[in-house]
């Protein structure tokens, strides 16, 4: 059997006295785009910060390619998977000087991720305030690659985007999955989830609830409560 | 007031007439500090009263200088104290500004009495660490509560650079810096306006008391330095310590409660 991208092994966690997640077991698998999807509140992006390590379960352990997490450097960690929030967090400077954060990158390698996110590379100049907000999540993508991550997670990154900017990212998404680079995306639109998934794990009050192919979804997530 | 007067209790009272003006402006303008500036002024009239009583034996000639030594190593903790109470979100603040008023403490009395500038006597030692001490507590406190406030309000920011792989303390640096610098900032503009736009205290005091004007200039400018030293190490340490306790072993940032700052 495949060794899972991430194993979610009886993860709990509980903020300031509320149970967040509560006894998760869930593999995903090591390829394609993932979809974490429930209702506000249902514990989708913890599970995904957990797998981040910007989350320490409570309770549980989480492994990564078989490895598990509280034995990795978390530094190290970080720059193997890569994390794409909601809102896209535009570092002071130049498109060029956000790429340039954590990776020294030539002109040329800068102009080629811009290329690989479909963004023109006569940006790379621009301040990263000038762009608009799917420019900008496009370029967050783009400097998450620069580490060269074996994934990328990414934490409702289209909430905040007007329709097209949501498509375009969607497919930026799949692009990546079929470049081999898998994505964990969470969401809570269930048209994103059949227009992108290739599997779902469904999540409810901290809880999984489903977890399969997509074409085996039902569609519902049922009401958080 | 002639030389060698002083203001008496009738004269301290009038000038209590003026913060009344204080008081009405702050609540013309509904700040709702009067009830603070009462406790602040009652608090000040008691602590001075007492330490004023205090002072009188521990500066005595003829008291050992250890007594003077103990006074000192009671301001720097309670200064500790005052800094922890500031920003009390922060774990384990306590034993940061502890260090943190500690370092400052020996280093600028090193300086003062190890160069020779004061002769070492109970009557310097005791005011001497007061002002410094007293002044760096003030950046101490801007220090911690800044930095902690800059990881809380930006913490979108930070995450990110935490995602990518970078150092808590790299992620926070831009915040952690514009913190250090609204720390220390006031004591640099107050030097830079020494004897322009006021005559600090020491050296009024000196020439109230009727030394030279030059001569108090010289002990002035002494004490300034060393106060602008101590308040760079004081914000430096405790606003560097602030970021280390708010860093997890897993490196990320502690999320702060907030609702007790």
């Amino acid at each position: 059997m495949a060794v899972p991208l991430f194993a979610f092994e009886g993860v709990g966690l509980v903020r300031d006295g509320t149970v967040v997640l509560d006894d998760v077991t869930v593999d995903l698998p090591d390829g394609g785009v993932t979809v974490l999807v429930g209702a506000s509140g249902a514990g989708k992006s913890t599970l995904l910060r957990c797998a981040n390590r910007l989350e320490t379960p409570t309770t549980g352990r989480v492994r990564f390619r078989g490895d598990d997490l509280a034995d990795l450097d978390p530094l190290a960690h970080r720059r193997r998977v890569a994390m794409v929030f909601q809102a896209p967090a535009r570092f002071p400077g130049t498109v060029a000087a956000n790429l340039r954060a954590v990776t020294a990158l030539t002109d040329a390698e800068a102009g080629d991720l811009l290329d690989r996110v479909g963004l023109d590379r006569a940006l790379l100049d621009r301040q990263a305030d000038a762009l608009s907000g799917g420019e900008a999540q496009r370029m967050v993508v783009a400097r998450a690659l620069t580490t060269e991550p074996e994934v990328v997670l990414a934490d409702e990154p289209t909430s905040a985007l007007d329709a097209a900017a949501t498509r375009r990212l969607e497919h930026l998404a799949r692009d990546l999955a079929d470049d081999g680079l898998p994505v964990v995306w969470v969401t809570h639109d269930l048209d994103q989830v059949r227009r992108l998934a290739d599997h779902v794990v469904v999540l409810r009050s901290g809880r999984v609830t489903w977890s399969g192919p997509a074409a085996a979804w039902d569609g519902e997530v049922g009401a958080d409560g | 007031m002639g030389e060698g007067e002083v203001v008496g209790w009738a004269g301290l009272a009038v000038s209590l007439l003026f913060v009344l003006v204080a008081v009405a402006l702050t609540a013309q303008q509904r700040l709702h500090l009067g009830r603070p500036i009462v406790v602040a002024l009652a608090r000040s009239l008691v602590q001075m009263a007492v330490v004023g009583l205090a002072l009188v034996p521990i500066v005595d000639p003829d008291t050992p200088l250890a007594w003077s030594w103990a006074w000192v190593v009671g301001i720097t903790v309670f200064s500790a104290v005052t800094v922890r109470r500031r920003a009390p979100e922060v774990p384990g603040l306590f034993g940061v500004a502890l260090l943190a008023m500690g370092l400052v403490a020996a280093t600028g009395l090193a300086m003062m009495f190890g160069l020779g500038i004061f002769a070492l006597e109970g009557r310097t030692l005791v005011p001497v660490a007061g002002m410094i001490v007293g002044n760096s507590m003030k950046a101490a406190v801007v220090g911690a509560a800044r930095v902690a406030e800059s990881v809380a309000d930006n913490r979108a920011e930070i995450e990110a650079g935490l995602a990518l792989g970078m150092p808590p303390r790299r992620a926070s640096l831009r915040f952690v810096r514009s913190a250090l610098r609204t720390a220390i900032s006031p004591q640099v503009e107050q030097t830079a306006a020494l004897g322009i736009v006021f005559l600090p205290g020491a050296m009024t005091g000196l020439i109230l008391a009727g030394v030279d004007p030059l001569d108090a200039v010289q002990t002035q400018l002494a004490l300034m330095y060393v106060i602008l030293a101590g308040v760079v190490i004081a914000a430096l340490t405790t606003g560097l310590g602030t970021l280390a306790r708010l860093t997890t072993p897993a490196q990320t940032l502690a999320a702060l409660d907030r609702s007790e700052t």
